[in-house]
């Protein structure tokens, strides 16, 4: 429907929607995040659901114990080697729709620990990350900015066209090959169809 | 016939029991229908290997659920009674001592030397011993 139709029709009275926005509207306003917490940033996360913060206000302060039952997967903290399996796993158990927010420094590039043996550069490499937050950690209200901008994410999806998203796709896979711990390190080291490297991407 | 019964445009008299059968199958069936059809077109199933596969935490599951633990209750019976009840017995036991008759005394005995048997057969049992 055209936009100046809509807001002509809503100065009258008369509300008018589609079944895609009304769709979109309940599903940004219970995203059900899964109960993980990595390191630090999880003590800021939870620190988001309780009464000063509340995080109840977005529709989002249920946590559940299963990836069965979670929508969003917020990967609060460092991302060592020996745990990345886990976490690509745990995504890949979660149903579609699912979202991923990375939350802190060491999620999104190692942080601080970047230099480390032990320590994913980013889980970006093997999942794909919506909503990046940077900080260390980030404080609640970053969480809260990453929730709303994540809600605007759902808000404007299309379930049709070529721009739907990816679990809509049939021929696209809603899991990722999970990394093996090796002598050395994980293996493959990320994965190039999720994964795009900044520098090559600069340099190309 | 005395009474009359209600007039019935459609004329069966059950007709309106059968309309309301209808209009409440209807009503249940619509949403449900309604709703496996948006997640057959919006929210298709995309099945895989590790989804499906068991919730561990997301650790890789190892072996089956359904395993079979020996609890053998019957050991943990028997050492209870050895160092527990024992106890309870032996202090109304120590405190009446001067005053018992001889009989008393061998009954207390056998009893005792009995749990001492069970606790030599536990030890034997390897039941004291950490595994």
């Amino acid at each position: 429907m055209d936009q100046d139709l809509k807001i002509e029709l809503s100065k009258h009275g008369i509300f008018t929607t589609t079944l895609e926005e009304l769709y979109n509207w309940g599903r940004k306003n219970s995203v059900w995040p899964l109960t993980f917490g990595l390191a630090c940033c999880a003590i800021e996360m939870i620190a988001s659901t309780m009464a000063r913060y509340d995080l109840a206000r977005f529709g989002a302060e249920v946590f559940r114990p299963s990836p069965r039952q979670a929508d969003l997967i917020i990967v609060s903290g460092t991302v060592t080697k020996k745990m990345a399996p886990q976490v690509v796993r745990l995504y890949n158990q979660m149903p579609e729709p699912k979202y991923v927010i990375a939350m802190g420094a060491c999620a999104i590039s190692g942080g601080p620990f970047r230099s480390g043996y032990n320590v994913l550069k980013g889980i970006d490499r093997y999942i794909p990350v919506d909503v990046h937050i940077p900080g260390c950690p980030p404080r609640p209200e970053a969480l809260i900015h990453a929730f709303m901008t994540l809600q605007a994410k759902i808000d404007a999806q299309e379930l049709t066209g070529e721009s739907r998203p990816r679990h809509l796709h049939a021929d696209l896979p809603s899991e990722f090959p999970i990394p093996d711990f090796g002598e050395h390190g994980l293996e493959p080291p990320q994965n190039d169809e999720v994964f795009h490297n900044p520098l090559k991407v600069l340099e190309g | 016939m005395g009474t009359s019964l209600p007039i019935n445009p459609a004329g069966h008299p059950w007709a309106t029991i059968v309309a309301l059968l209808v209009a409440a199958v209807l009503f249940g069936a619509a949403p449900l229908t309604l709703a496996w059809a948006w997640a057959r077109f919006f929210s298709p199933a995309k099945p895989g290997a590790q989804k499906n596969a068991t919730y561990e935490c997301g650790l890789q599951a190892a072996g089956d659920a359904w395993v079979q633990i020996n609890i053998a209750y019957y050991l943990y019976a028997i050492v209870f009674l050895v160092f527990d009840v024992e106890t309870v017995f032996l202090v109304p036991f120590a405190a009446a001592f001067t005053g018992l008759s001889a009989g008393a005394c061998v009954a207390m005995l056998v009893f005792l030397l009995l749990l001492v048997e069970g606790l030599i057969w536990a030890c034997q049992k390897g039941v004291l011993t950490w595994t």
